[in-house]
């Protein structure tokens, strides 16, 4: 896999939802590499959510281009698209009346794969989530937050994308599971060569998982860096200040457990 | 009690025409409403303005009273025929199924776009951009994703419809439908109870079923159990097919006979389609027709022939308010019809059945009245109870202006009310009708009315135009041409509609048959 070409770039893009009079994202550029891992964090109304549906176009930029592997993406047919991007979204959004496996399989359906391919790929995407694969005939509602999640990120991976956008994809469970589903996914992403797109919230989980981290505040990109150049030094104050939470964390933590191990 | 009333028994007879037609019908508006108001709703699930603009058009219609769009659609539609008769050269039947099926399905469509608008738009947000975002066409999201999950909202509504439409197509009786209202609307005119409940318990019954057919499908739909679909499809085919059978089984009748709403159209009616059979001639009755409505469908050929009076044909059509001899009304009235209308007149019966109006006698005795003109010293303070249609006829406003009467109260009520209301003293008088029994029965007092501002009103045979030659129908109806005395006509009016011993109109009419064989 070539790591230095560019998969996607986002130039100058902006998103107003009032024609004009205020903007979610104001010319925001990023650019990520082909099997990078990039982390956009930000706090609530910051426009991180907008910015990675300008890039599937679940919304249109009123401004600015976004490119795909060097494409402009409001050249290409929106649906076309969507079908070879996976998505997780925020709270799931599993189809309730959809079993596991036809939530699993309806973008490979929408590909007119034939239904023998369809139904291995549940069997494999199954095993690859870590999930048993009795769980295929089973509603959404029956499952737990974490199979649920599991089941999210199965579906977004079912036409074999190359970029998986992911939207607060582990926010609706517990620390455990969480801690486990991150790492099983980034695991993925190594394995399966992803690019991958996550927003989310928390600074630590983005540190911990991330190969870039892009700060977003009030639809701004005001830093993007690696996890340990953010934390070792930042220019700007609100930066330093998110980052000084999982420093400080982790500092503490190193001090309980060399205090109990003596 | 030993057995079933005679009367349950004679109402089952006539039970698979009824529910047939009644089946054929329903099923039919409901169809064609949900074919339109399906399409309509998604098309206003995906736009605002027009889910506004249909919801709003189909709560006003929901508001015109279901009888009034029945009767709105039936002039409609005549127009239109006669407008196709111009244009194509071929007319169509306005009476009966066709604006009964349309006032139906206008009627059966609020609930099913008020649930299909508001089922889809009720979708979770988060459901419907997944759907958008793992690669759905807005026409894939709908179809995969927002009507199976808006199912439930939308069957509800289909649901509510078909109750609606079974239980309000007992109405399309009165624009010559033959439904299972038709026991109701007789029961209600005969004052036979057994009947109208009868007509109401069969109607609620079928509602259930359709209604537990539906929820049973939705079922099977929400779950896709594909095996109890069928079943619940072949069952609903199954109550169609079977319940058509009896009407399209009766095959086409060589006359139509039409009556209006009252007791002793229906005798005369059946005393028709009696003779008719008796001479090999079939013939089907279109009973609870208002006065209008049956002039009309005979103009327009949907009806073949039925009983008028020449005093209804003299003030609302020919606009006469002059009077005469029951000769020269019946002589001027016929040869109008005739060259104005270009409608036959096989004969008068024998008997008229005017208006007049009744008192009881004590009361009448009470205030010195013996006639109109004693009755308009005292009217300001008297109420009167009159039919349906009387108090917005010309003869009423001819009464009126020739006495200079001017009443406290008029109160419309069905026929049937109007005797139990004068003489339980509700009102005062009542606008009777001269060949009824009830005037002898109740011992009430007709006033005399020296002025002749009410009109003759012989019962006539008229018959329509295409039928104009037809011998066959001549002679078999010739022996009752002239033959039916006033006496005679008030016995049988009064075995259709006493509380005891009471008689269905088919056994009135053989026993008028009779009646007039021994003359």
């Amino acid at each position: 896999m070539n790591s230095q070409s560019t998969m996607i770039a986002i130039k100058g893009a902006a998103k107003s939802y009032d024609g004009g009079r205020t903007f979610a994202v104001r010319g925001m550029s990023l650019q990520i590499e082909a099997g990078e891992f990039v982390a956009i964090v930000g706090a609530s109304g910051s426009g991180k959510t907008s910015l990675l549906k300008l890039i599937n176009r679940l919304i249109e930029p009123s401004k600015g281009v976004v490119e795909i592997e060097g494409e402009d993406v409001s050249a290409l047919d929106p649906v076309l698209l969507r079908r070879r991007i996976g998505y997780v979204f925020q709270g799931v959004g599993l189809f309730p009346h959809l079993s596991v496996a036809q939530n699993i399989a309806i973008t490979p359906k929408l590909l007119r794969w034939d239904s023998v391919r369809c139904a291995s790929r549940v069997g494999e995407l199954l095993d690859l989530v870590r999930l048993p694969r009795n769980i295929a005939d089973r509603l959404p509602a029956t499952l737990s937050g974490g199979q649920a999640q599991r089941i999210g990120v199965a579906r977004a991976l079912a036409a074999e994308p190359k970029i998986v956008l992911m939207d607060e994809p582990f926010g609706a469970v517990d620390q455990i599971t969480r801690g486990a589903l991150s790492g099983d996914y980034r695991e993925l992403h190594e394995r399966l060569g992803l690019t991958t797109i996550m927003v989310t919230h928390d600074v630590i989980e983005a540190v911990l998982l991330a190969d870039r981290i892009a700060i977003v505040v009030g639809g701004e990109i005001v830093e993007t860096g690696t996890p340990h150049a953010l934390l070792s030094n930042s220019k700007h104050d609100y930066v330093r200040e998110l980052m000084s939470l999982p420093r400080r964390q982790a500092e503490r933590i190193g001090a309980l457990s060399s205090k109990g191990a003596h | 009690m030993d057995g079933l009333d005679p009367r349950i028994l004679e109402a089952f007879e006539f039970l698979p025409n009824y529910l047939g037609q009644h089946v054929i019908l329903s099923v039919s508006a409901l169809a064609l409403g949900l074919g339109v108001s399906l399409p309509l709703a998604l098309w206003g699930a995906r736009a605002p303005w027009v889910s506004w603009v249909l919801l709003t058009s189909a709560s006003i219609i929901q508001t015109i009273p279901s009888l009034a769009l029945l009767a709105l659609f039936y002039p409609f539609l005549l127009a239109l025929s006669l407008l196709a008769e111009n244009l194509f050269g071929t007319g169509f039947s306005a009476l009966g199924f066709l604006p009964s099926l349309l006032a139906l399905a206008l009627y059966s469509m609020l609930p099913i776009i008020r649930n299909t608008v508001t089922g889809i738009s009720g979708i979770d947000p988060a459901v419907k951009e997944a759907a958008q975002g793992v690669g759905m066409t807005p026409t894939q999201s709908l179809y995969q994703v927002e009507l199976p999950l808006a199912l439930p909202v939308i069957m509800a509504g289909i649901r509510t419809a078909s109750v609606w439409v079974i239980g309000t197509a007992t109405l399309a009786t009165t624009v010559g439908q033959t439904s299972l209202g038709n026991y109701i609307f007789t029961g209600l005119q005969t004052q036979n109870w057994i009947l109208v409940l009868f007509g109401c318990v069969a109607s609620a019954l079928l509602a259930l079923v359709v209604d537990q057919l539906l929820a049973f499908a939705e079922r099977a739909l929400g779950k896709r159990q594909r095996r109890k679909l069928i079943a619940a499809a072949l069952a609903l085919c199954t109550l169609l097919v079977g319940a058509s059978m009896a009407p399209l089984a009766r095959g086409q009748d060589d006359y139509v006979i039409g009556a209006k709403g009252f007791a002793e159209q229906y005798i005369l009616a059946s005393l028709i389609e009696q003779r008719l059979n008796a001479a090999g001639l079939s013939a089907a009755t279109r009973s609870n027709l208002g006065s209008a409505v049956v002039f009309n469908a005979l103009i327009g050929g949907d009806v073949d022939l039925y009983v008028d009076y020449t005093g209804t044909i003299w003030t609302n059509y020919m606009h006469r308010s002059d009077g005469g001899s029951r000769e020269f009304v019946f002589d001027e009235m016929r040869a109008w019809l005739e060259e104005t209308e270009n409608i036959g007149v096989l004969g008068a019966l024998g008997f008229e059945n005017a208006y007049a109006l009744a008192m009881r006698r004590d009361r009448a005795e009470e205030l010195g009245i013996s006639s109109i003109n004693d009755l308009a010293l005292h009217a300001r303070e008297l109420t009167v109870g009159g039919d349906l249609e009387i108090f917005s006829r010309p003869e009423w406003a001819a009464l009126v202006e020739a006495y200079g009467l001017s009443f406290a109260e008029e109160r419309t009520m069905q026929p049937t009310f109007m005797y139990p209301a004068v003489v339980g003293g509700d009102v005062d008088l009542i606008t009777a009708f001269s060949s009824d029994g009830h005037i002898a029965l109740h011992d009430l007092l007709v006033l005399e009315d020296p002025l002749q501002a009410i009109p003759p009103y012989d019962a006539v045979l008229l018959i329509s135009a295409q039928r104009a030659g037809d011998v066959a129908l001549a002679q078999a109806l010739a022996p009752i041409i002239g033959a039916i005395d006033i006496d005679q006509m008030r016995e049988a009016n009064l075995n259709v509609s006493r509380d005891e011993e009471q008689l269905t109109s088919e056994e009135a009419a053989r026993r008028l048959w009779q009646n007039i064989g021994a003359n």
